[in-house]
């Protein structure tokens, strides 16, 4: 299945691109496509304690399974107001 | 004039609209406002001992919407007599500009005051925002909390604060 992954803040910079795209086997759930990301840029793992998610643009755990089209968004920690 | 509760914009926030906005809110309400609190966060010119140039703020929007819908959801549970507009920027603000504003309405005074104080604190808990800040000689993503809306620890942090 297909997941359009968006990044942002500094996960954004570290990637040099705010969205991309990724094929994983079907049940996928955001944790398995965070690890695939931590491959693909190995410095995103000082946040894999601190990551949240949101799926389909709703708050959502690190174990949601995913279906094919879904947008996973990766939030590092929040600096609002 | 056409004011909505939950904003994400790269527009000056203008915190009179929003304050008449809540303050017809309660109009339509049994009990009409007694008492208006409102916040205004702005951009100050030094952190953590450096002296700041300007910060560039970016959102995930529809999520930030939905999180300050989210936040007068549970303040309405916590004070079922208020209401709340929340209106952040982004993009570049300068130091001095505002970056959140926040009007709470209310019968009474405290619950306008415990509302207010609710949302920013939860703002600052759960919303997806960030800010870069650019300071002298260099520049750096701000990274608070990690954003969980069902930390019921963090929540009652912002209870607690309220209620001060």
């Amino acid at each position: 299945m297909r997941i359009t992954v968006l990044l942002f803040a500094r996960l954004r910079d570290i990637a040099g691109k705010s969205n991309l795209d990724r094929d994983l086997p079907d049940g996928s759930t955001a944790r398995s496509v965070w690890k695939t990301l931590v491959q693909d840029f190995p410095e995103f793992d000082s946040y894999s304690e601190a990551i949240s998610t949101a799926v389909n643009e709703e708050y959502a755990h690190m174990d949601s399974k995913l279906s094919d089209g879904d947008e996973v968004a990766f939030l590092p920690p929040v600096s609002g107001g | 004039m056409n004011v909505i509760a939950f904003v994400v914009t790269t527009d000056p926030l203008n915190l009179d609209n929003m304050v008449e906005y809540v303050e017809n809110q309660l109009r339509k309400a049994p009990a009409s406002a007694g008492a208006i609190a409102s916040f205004l966060g702005t951009v100050r010119n030094e952190n953590q001992g450096r002296q700041v140039e300007h910060l560039e703020y970016e959102a995930y929007e529809p999520l930030a919407v939905k999180a300050f819908q989210r936040i007068a959801d549970e303040s309405t549970e916590l004070w079922p007599d208020t209401h709340l507009a929340v209106h952040h920027r982004i993009g570049r603000l300068d130091v001095g500009e505002a970056s959140v504003a926040i009007a709470a309405a209310s019968p009474h005074r405290a619950n306008a005051f415990s509302s207010c104080r609710y949302a920013i604190e939860r703002i600052k808990q759960i919303a997806p925002i960030w800010k870069h800040e650019y300071f002298e000689g260099g520049d750096v993503w701000i990274e608070g909390a990690t954003a969980s809306p069902d930390d019921e620890t963090a929540r009652q942090t912002a209870i607690r604060l309220a209620c001060v």
